[in-house]
């Protein structure tokens, strides 16, 4: 089954952008877990799968289109994203609110866009729960510039981030200007959560953003651990479910979250494991 | 008289719907050790975000080293430990290297910033836990850590919001201490912020206190000697003597 992936240009193509989205989602999840935002993707998620669906009735409308599905998803899930900024700034004391107003009206859309092409059809099952189907190389391009663009975005600011994660009110008295990188932050997001849902679908676009930070957190020490560690619970996720979900004919979301989730299992299980020994070597040497 | 490095003059100011603070009226000369005090929710936080620059200056003028705040541009001059510091998220995955590296402001190469952050922290004798997690110190140490992080770009003034709060008696006579070495040996002008007017009088050299506006601005022995009523009016609450023995 292998074989299978590295044969056909349009499976590889899915394994090579699940390989970025494995990458730069949990990479971004690390500062979304930290700053406890993890909603935000969910709002964006679906604001993103409005985008889908306004995509698919425009191609079903007008059958000959510049852009897909794809394309407008990405912008539903920008746009979006700059009306959760300027929601936060309307209501400063309760700036979680921005997140179900977007995620409802998200829904809302989608509702109407899918009704408007006809109901539900495959393309907006996969969109719901991932794929394993092709991608094409056009797609694939785009998922490579949103990773470039991202890891350049979090390499150049990765200092400010971390000062704004860890305490805002010291990072702006030390000069971040805090207001222009969240901007640019959840403008990134927006980016990732887009990209992520040609693999994992609107559903569980969070749970790669945050499954393996939860896990990684568990096991490192510092704040560049966690992330190399999330990155790496979030590939071999993203490896081992693309795989099973081909041979089992499973939507891709599916069988990627329960990977990521049973690593998140495993891991508990040995740190439960590694203390209950430790305990007992301590004993030993007590007694 | 030295020129001071923080004035300032006639501020107001107010959220919503209250005046929180009128008339404010001082100065901050160099090598000072300043209490603030006041009761909860005497503005004192405010105040202090004025001066830091991330509460938006409403009326009258604020001046740091010269400039006025508006304008200033910090440059690691102005450290702070806020008060968030005592609630920050305590499962934040980051060792106590990684935080203290946050208080370099200017660009240095890899092995320069190790001996900042080292020699900061040895400042506040925590050098030995630089690589432990933030998370699995006590509250003391914690604090220590901020202090760590605050002075290690080397700042003129370092303003701490009520460090003290949620560390026990014996820990805080050891942190007035390490503050008044920070102030006496490195220098670093002090604005230390308490709701708590007790043990710090023995270590400031000056006393501001605040509740709404400035109600008292002077030497702290002199405020110490006056009866219990008039310093209950100056501070904006009871006040009983307590009786320290040293
Ligand atoms: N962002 C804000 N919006 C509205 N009111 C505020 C805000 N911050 C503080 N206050 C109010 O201003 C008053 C002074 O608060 P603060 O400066 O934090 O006092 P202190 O630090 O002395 O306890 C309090 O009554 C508080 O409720
Ligand atoms: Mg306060």
């Amino acid at each position: 089954m292998i074989e299978a992936f590295i044969n056909y240009t349009l499976l590889r193509n899915t394994l090579y952008a699940g390989l970025l989205v494995g990458l730069i989602a949990p990479l971004l999840g690390v500062f979304i877990v930290v700053r406890r935002q993890s909603m935000i993707a969910d709002g964006l998620s679906h604001v993103t799968l409005a985008g889908l669906a306004f995509g698919l009735f425009m191609q079903k409308k007008y059958t000959l289109l510049m852009f897909t599905p794809f394309h407008t998803g990405i912008l539903f899930s920008v746009i979006g994203a700059l009306i959760i900024e300027n929601l936060r700034d309307v209501y400063k004391a309760f700036q979680e609110i921005a997140i179900p107003i977007i995620l409802s009206v998200g829904v809302g859309l989608s509702i109407v866009f899918i009704a408007l092409a006809d109901g539900i059809n495959t393309d907006i099952y996969s969109y719901l729960f991932g794929s394993v189907a092709a991608i094409s190389n056009q797609d694939l391009t785009l998922i490579l510039w949103i990773s470039i663009l991202v890891i350049a975005f979090i390499l150049t600011f990765y200092k400010r981030l971390f000062a704004l994660s860890f305490d805002d009110e010291f990072a702006r008295v030390s000069g971040v200007k805090a207001k222009t990188l969240n901007f640019f932050f959840i403008l990134v997001t927006a980016l990732v959560v887009s990209a992520s849902i040609r693999i994992v679908g609107v559903l569980l676009v969070s749970a790669l953003m945050t499954l393996p930070v939860a896990t990684s957190m568990r096991v490192s020490n510092s704040f560049k651990q966690t992330i190399v560690y999330s990155i790496i619970y979030g590939e071999v996720a993203v490896v081992i479910g693309l795989i099973a979900g081909y041979y089992f004919e499973i939507p891709a979301g599916g069988t990627i979250v329960i990977t990521s989730a049973l690593l998140l299992g495993l891991t508990l299980l040995l740190k439960k494991v590694q203390l209950v020994l430790t305990i007992k070597k301590d004993d030993e040497h007590a007694a | 008289m030295t020129q001071p490095i923080i004035s300032v003059r006639g501020v107001q100011h107010r959220y919503d719907r209250q005046t929180i603070l009128k008339d404010i009226k001082f100065d901050i000369v160099e090598g000072a050790f300043v209490g603030l005090v006041g009761p909860n929710g005497s503005g004192k936080t405010t105040l202090i975000k004025l001066l830091l620059g991330i509460e938006k200056l409403q009326k009258g003028q604020i001046t740091a080293f010269g400039h006025p705040i508006q304008k200033f541009k910090n440059k690691g001059r102005i450290s702070y430990v806020s008060q968030k510091a005592n609630s920050f998220n305590r499962g934040f995955p980051a060792t106590v290297k990684e935080v203290v590296s946050i208080g370099i402001v200017s660009k240095e190469n890899k092995q320069t910033k190790e001996n900042l952050v080292y020699n900061a922290l040895k400042q506040v004798n925590m050098e030995s836990y630089i690589d432990r997690n933030i998370g699995d110190l006590s509250g003391g140490q914690q604090q220590r850590v901020f202090i760590a992080r605050a002075i290690v770009s080397n700042p003129k003034l370092l303003i701490l919001d009520e460090p003290t709060v949620g560390v026990d008696s014996e820990n805080v006579e050891h942190f007035y201490r390490l503050l008044s070495k920070l102030n006496k040996e490195l220098g670093i002008t002090l604005v230390l912020v308490s709701h708590d007017i007790g043990a710090i009088t023995t270590y400031v050299t000056d006393l501001l206190c605040l509740n709404k506006t400035i109600h008292y601005h002077g030497d702290p022995g002199d405020f110490e000697n006056m009866p219990d009523e008039q310093r209950s009016k100056l501070y904006g609450h009871r006040i009983h003597t307590i009786t320290h023995d040293h």
